[in-house]
């Protein structure tokens, strides 16, 4: 099966989920321009920060739709899913500042960051290696039988590697139920997608592995959401992997410490028109679901719980360094 | 009763290990019908059908990544590298991945990656190599080598029900050269003993894999020119048993340390490090390496045979070891 057109904009979209995708969309903005352009510059933050500025209707349209036990795999731009599978901020920001209290104990830093209980995998740095990972996940949910499913996320980049390759082949050897959303934000690092690959579509490599795909505008969230609720049907059906290629644009650099020049400045600006948050509320204005007195309440809020966040994990303790060679094993 | 052959006793294990929990699974290469490339896993398809016994692409990181999804998502996979050569394409999945994940936030990955490993069957540079180190010096794996068909049942046992990964090295020298009478009754060989394998006064040979067997018919030859070498074989190489290690040291005051790895980076220069850190003033000589010399496996018979280290370079080194 080979990439389809744009899907178009469901008509069965509701304002509560429109009010529930803004939230996650709005939450997850406010929460990254928070740490890389505040706590970072302040230097509070440990290491580096990667941010998935203008890319939030991806991990929100699509993890909006993950029912408890499915199994979550995001990368290092899909803020909202950790948001939506319970990951509060007050957590994310203790991963940020290094503290004991974080989801990795310190153990780790960022976007780094898992957790088993609410299904949530930590990112692997070499991003194409989750496709493998993920893999086994939804292996064991059709060993026994269940009838979950993996959303797994990379960006463009990681399809050059051969593991994704590797993986996608044998999810559809072995009809995995697993959906694969690709990021596709135009840039890997500061590499373009030209120096990327010389087919035209992430989509297009799908063919190859008999999987269905499907190509979507990344900063729709509506087209993620429909897109997601399909591909999470075939897989929940028995009918193996399904891949999505949501085209979109990284707003911001790789991570803080990039002013990404290499980006033309036309292409800059041509993408700064397509804000998916400005996009969501102003179809949620046409709709008459919301006004904008209603988008400042709902964004003081989130600075709120934010705020509350912030103060909340500077408090936090470091992690003892006595405790350092724990946890390499359950017992040696 | 019959004897149980190296390469049976893995299968016996990993068949009663199968039958006794449901979450254990194996998965490679030509597994399936084929029975793998060694034959270890003959008839288990027949046994457990498609879906505990999966037969999958060429696709070494596709397979060990799956192992580790499928493990952090509560199965028990057996992986099965055809050659031990060929972990190398999983590396990244082994190492990056699997092995930090109980560190980074606390992640069981019960998986077990079994490899055929060790030259003497002229395999050549692709087919013979002896690939321990890089995970030993990976924290958060176990590495296991059994050098008798007791201890390939026992081991592979407990590597399939601890809760960390374990690579188990298995070695294609002894597949069929080695047999003892096992019991009838279930046993496993817990992970991080060794044994001392002959007992000894003069000095020790402290080894695994093949050369434990080596290192046995040396001492049986230094016997007749009395020098008794104790041999102790390390059985699982991460945990290391160091008491067991220092103990012989100990006593008998001399070392060798043998592996069929190269040289350089090999296990002996760790255990030097161990023994001259824990019981330095009770050696009375220099700890000496015995090991392959640093080259890849070659395949001609003259050049493997020259390669791989003998019963004579050790009855030698150990001969200028005993008059030092």
């Amino acid at each position: 099966m080979s990439a389809t057109a744009i899907a178009s904009v469901s008509q069965e979209v509701t304002s509560d989920l429109a009010d529930k995708l803004l939230y996650y969309m709005l939450m997850m903005r406010e929460l990254e321009d928070r740490i890389e352009l505040k706590l970072y510059r302040q230097g509070k933050i440990v290491g580096g920060c990667y941010t998935g500025r203008g890319q939030e209707a991806i991990p929100t349209g699509s993890a909006v739709l993950s029912r408890p036990d499915d199994y979550l795999c995001p990368s290092h731009r899909d803020m909202a899913a950790f948001l939506i599978r319970g990951m509060t901020p007050r957590e994310v920001l203790a991963q940020y500042l290094g503290r004991a209290t974080g989801p990795t104990g310190g153990r780790d830093g960022n976007m780094h960051m898992g957790c088993a209980r609410r299904h949530l995998l930590p990112i692997i740095s070499s991003i194409g290696a989750s496709v493998p990972v993920a893999n086994g996940i939804a292996l064991a949910m059709k060993y026994r039988g269940e009838p979950n499913v993996v959303f797994n996320y990379w960006g463009d980049g990681a399809t050059s590697r051969g593991d994704w390759h590797e993986g996608l082949n044998f999810a559809s050897v072995q009809k995995l139920p697993i959906v694969y959303l690709c990021n596709n934000n135009l840039y890997a690092y500061s590499t373009p997608l030209d120096k990327q690959m010389v087919v035209k579509n992430v989509a297009d490599r799908a063919s190859a592995y008999g999987m269905p795909a499907e190509i979507v505008d990344g900063n729709d969230v509506f087209a993620i959401y429909d897109a997601t609720r399909r591909a999470v049907a075939h897989a929940r059906n028995g009918l193996g992997p399904y891949l999505i290629e949501c085209k979109t644009f990284r707003v911001s650099g790789h991570s803080a410490h990039d002013a990404a020049d290499y980006v033309p400045q036309h292409v800059r600006e041509e993408w700064s028109k397509k804000d998916p948050i400005l996009r969501l509320q102003k179809d949620m204005v046409e709709r008459g679901w919301a006004t904008e007195q209603d988008f400042r309440q709902i964004r003081q809020s989130v600075l709120d719980e934010i705020d509350d966040a912030v103060n909340w994990a500077l408090e936090q303790p470091f992690p003892d360094a006595a405790t350092l060679e724990e946890g390499v094993y359950e017992v040696i | 009763m019959a004897e149980t052959t190296y390469v049976e006793a893995i299968r016996e294990g990993l068949l009663e290990e199968m039958r006794r929990d449901e979450s254990v699974f194996v998965m490679g290469e030509d597994i399936g019908v084929y029975g793998g490339a060694f034959k270890v896993t003959k008839g288990f398809i027949e046994e457990f059908g498609e879906r505990r016994v999966i037969d999958t692409p060429l696709s070494e990181s596709a397979i060990v990544g799956a192992g580790t999804g499928a493990a952090i998502n509560g199965l028990r996979p057996v992986i099965e590298m055809q050659f031990s050569d060929f972990m190398a394409c999983g590396f990244d999945q082994i190492t990056n991945f699997a092995a930090k994940c109980r560190y980074r936030w606390g992640a069981a990955v019960p998986m077990v990656i079994r490899a055929p490993a060790g030259g003497g069957i002229h395999g050549g540079p692709f087919h013979s190599q002896n690939p321990e180190m890089p995970y030993v010096h990976t924290p958060g794996l176990k590495v296991v080598q059994p050098a008798t068909a007791y201890d390939a049942k026992g081991l592979i046992k407990s590597a399939v029900r601890d809760n960390d990964p374990v690579i188990y090295l298995e070695h294609k020298h002894l597949y069929r050269k080695i047999k003892e009478e096992l019991p009838q009754h279930e046993y496993v060989v817990p992970l991080g003993r060794a044994a001392v394998r002959r007992e000894g006064s003069d000095l020790s040979i402290i080894t695994y894999g093949w050369m434990v067997h080596v290192a046995l018919e040396a001492a049986a030859q230094l016997a007749s020119e009395a020098i008794d070498a104790e041999v102790v074989d390390l059985r699982t190489l991460v945990p290391m048993d160091r008491e067991t290690v220092l103990a012989s040291v100990r006593k008998t005051n001399k070392a060798i340390l043998l592996h069929e790895d190269t040289l350089t980076g090999g296990l002996a220069g760790e255990l030097a490090g161990i023994i001259s850190e824990h019981a330095f003033e009770h050696l009375d000589g220099p700890l000496v390496r015995i090991a392959a010399p640093d080259t890849p496996v070659p395949f001609s018979p003259p050049l493997e045979e020259a390669f791989l280290p003998n019963t004579e370079r050790v009855v030698e080194k150990a001969r200028w070891l005993h008059r030092y």
